[in-house]
């Protein structure tokens, strides 16, 4: 796919690429407080950030680089179905109205750092908080694995790094510094780094993503041209399948995929260790709530991005001069070659440092949260309960360090599609901590091993479906949707997972009852799920040290 | 004469906790997504705008839609927390 180095946009990229740099060793002075060795203060900003800063640091966390590229790749791919991101995050934010909000103010009051302190404190049990850990670790790894293909992505497109040296080194030498940077200010600045870079990766998407849906269409001729190049492609038959290669709308047979797909998408995205501590980190419950209703200005922006798939079909993007379909083209590649080929060079570096940048925020929040779980939920559990919060947070800045080296040498070891796969599983695993930590917020009547038991059948039964799903590109776990049982329609595996797993927390919990298991302490009180910053409730609570 | 005209029948400090401003605010969170779930009621391609089918100018739309029924809800709940507050307050203090 290489065209030789693009000079000028590889200027204008390494340019954005220092600015966040400097942003980001410079954000450890910012709004730093007396305390700089707690927890809160590294692991969650000092809990201190205001609406619009909790809108930045949200938007640049769960709108990642990863979703810049497959997102309008699934479109670029298949068509319709690959803009079920777009309804999955309208529906997000009205669902989890109803219970972030609670989680933060019992977060708040009792002190929470992570989801699964809050199941411990709950339910009174570590095995179960252990589960919710593990599973958001799990989760959240290939999810930073594939923060690095984003960016290799578009190092690829830039003309350095990639396939065209044969030294391994120094073909990757690019993704190292990248993430040797971003590594060096996650440990020393901790969330408050991805908070301030935020607003130059934000910034930067907004105004190439509008650029981008004005300025092109007029080079193509229109959307009317695009969207008629697009159906042309995608009503030709493929002469393996014998079916078309993909669809303007969704099918009658695709329309449970695409609602399951979506709904149970949204139900996950708020159970991601990032996702929760970006959530945490916020000042008040109402700037959590308010945000619920700003956030979608950035699922807007996914919506024209999405677009940008057909852009890059009317562009006559992975065909050769000659209009031929080039053989194993890397549909990842549509968005950065649709840009490269039709954005003046400087545009273009723009561009791709806001595609790289949009890597570099969340893979730090992603690192941040996985070691804000390990210390809190495995670390002072079970191997120092002793630990006092400096060695919390000296474990963790440690932990963030490993974490992203793992996520370097999973993406340069092993096969990128891999890494893609483990991500699709780990959306069906995080799903499964649902029932525990969103029922816990409403209700106690759950029983702990009920939830347990009901965790572990939907992780196995997510698990064994997903394994056996081949596509072109793998041979298991090739993708996300299989029939559902007794309904007989193609559906989303998390979300059929999540029904079982239900369903066997309420039978096992009905049981449990009936033989008066013990059923844990329960720490928290009425009024914690509702405490606002300022209530008297809050003046006993473990103290934010305080922000300036 | 009584200190207290407007002395409410319910227990004072107690709102029920389904008021109408609660209801309101369900409802407002509920018609987005049951109108992104239903997806056979946009899997058409016509009518199109400005060249877009149908099928995507209307879920982009229903984007800037749900955050308005979203901070409707956010404003009722906010309304019938202050009254709440303010019942509480009428009774401690």
């Amino acid at each position: 796919m290489s065209h030789g180095v693009n000079t000028g946009a590889l200027v204008v990229f390494v340019l954005f690429f220092l600015l966040v740099t400097v942003l980001g060793f410079l954000a450890s002075r910012w709004r730093r407080s007396d305390n700089g060795l707690h927890l809160d203060e590294w692991g969650l900003g000092g809990r201190s950030f205001g609406t619009w800063i909790t809108w930045f640091l949200l938007g640049g966390d769960l709108y990642t680089a990863y979703t810049f590229i497959a997102v309008p790749a699934a479109v670029y791919g298949a068509g319709a179905a690959g803009f079920f991101a777009v309804p999955y995050t309208i529906i997000a934010y009205p669902l989890v109205f109803l219970f972030l909000p609670r989680l933060w103010s019992v977060a708040r009051s009792r002190g929470y750092v992570t989801p699964a302190d809050f199941v411990r404190g709950r339910y009174g049990s570590r095995g179960l908080a252990l589960a919710v850990a593990v599973t958001g670790i799990l989760a959240t790894m290939p999810y930073i694995a594939l923060q690095l293909v984003g960016i290799q992505a578009v190092l690829d497109t830039l003309g350095v790094g990639g396939g065209s040296s044969s030294n391994w080194f120094v073909k990757d030498l690019p993704l190292f510094l990248a993430f040797a940077v971003l590594a060096a200010y996650t440990y020393s600045s901790g969330l408050r780094a991805p908070a301030l870079i935020a607003f130059v990766k934000d910034t930067l998407v907004y105004i190439v993503i509008i650029v981008a849906v004005v300025y092109l269409p007029m080079r193509l001729g229109g959307y009317g041209h695009i969207f008629d190049a697009a159906a042309t492609k995608f009503n030709a038959v493929n002469p393996k399948t014998h079916q078309p290669v993909g669809s303007m709308i969704t099918g009658p047979k695709a329309q449970w995929g695409y609602a399951t797909l979506a709904f149970g998408s949204a139900l996950a995205l708020f159970m991601y260790p990032h996702t929760v501590t970006g959530v945490l980190a916020a000042k008040s419950r109402n700037t959590v709530r308010r945000n619920m209703a700003i956030l979608p200005a950035y699922s807007l922006m996914l919506g024209l991005l999405a677009l940008l798939g057909f852009l890059a079909i009317a562009a006559g993007v992975g065909k050769d001069a000659n209009g031929k379909a080039i053989a194993g083209f890397n549909p990842q590649l549509a968005v950065p070659e649709l840009f490269s080929k039709l954005f003046p060079d400087w545009f273009t570096g723009v561009a791709f440092a806001a595609i790289g940048i949009g890597a570099l925020v969340p893979a730090a929040i992603m690192s941040i949260a996985a070691a804000n779980l390990f210390t809190r939920n495995i670390y002072k559990e079970f191997l120092r309960p002793d630990a006092t919060p400096e060695a919390e947070t000296k474990v963790a800045k440690v932990v963030s360090l490993l974490v992203k080296v793992g996520a370097l040498v999973f993406v340069l070891g092993m096969d990128k599609q891999l890494a893609i796969n483990l991500q699709l599983l780990g959306g069906i695993w995080i799903l499964q901590t649902f029932v525990s930590v969103v029922a816990g917020l409403f209700t106690r009547w759950f029983h702990r091993w009920a939830l347990l038991a009901g965790w572990a059948v939907g992780m196995v039964y997510g698990t064994w479906k997903a394994y056996g799903i081949a596509s072109p590109a793998t041979k298991h776990f090739g993708g996300s949707s299989a029939a559902i049982p007794v309904i007989g329609q193609i559906g989303y595996i998390g979300l059929t997972a999540f029904v079982l797993n239900l369903i066997v927390a309420v039978v096992l919990t009905l049981v449990l009852k009936a033989a008066k298991a013990p059923e844990g302490v329960d720490e928290t009180t009425a009024a914690d799920y509702s405490a606002e910053e300022g209530d008297p409730e809050l003046a006993d609570a473990p103290q934010p040290v305080a922000a300036h | 004469m009584t200190l207290e005209p407007d002395a409410p029948a319910a227990p004072p400090g107690l709102l029920p906790p389904v008021t109408p401003a609660r209801v309101l605010a369900g409802l407002s969170l509920a018609v987005p997504v049951v109108a992104l779930l239903w997806v056979n009621s946009y899997a058409k391609l016509t009518p199109k705008l400005g060249g877009v089918p149908f099928f995507y100018w209307y879920q982009i739309l229903w984007i800037p839609v749900s955050a308005l029924f979203t901070g409707a809800a956010y404003l009722l709940l906010n309304h019938d927390a202050r009254r709440r507050k303010a019942a509480r307050g009428g009774e401690v203090r």
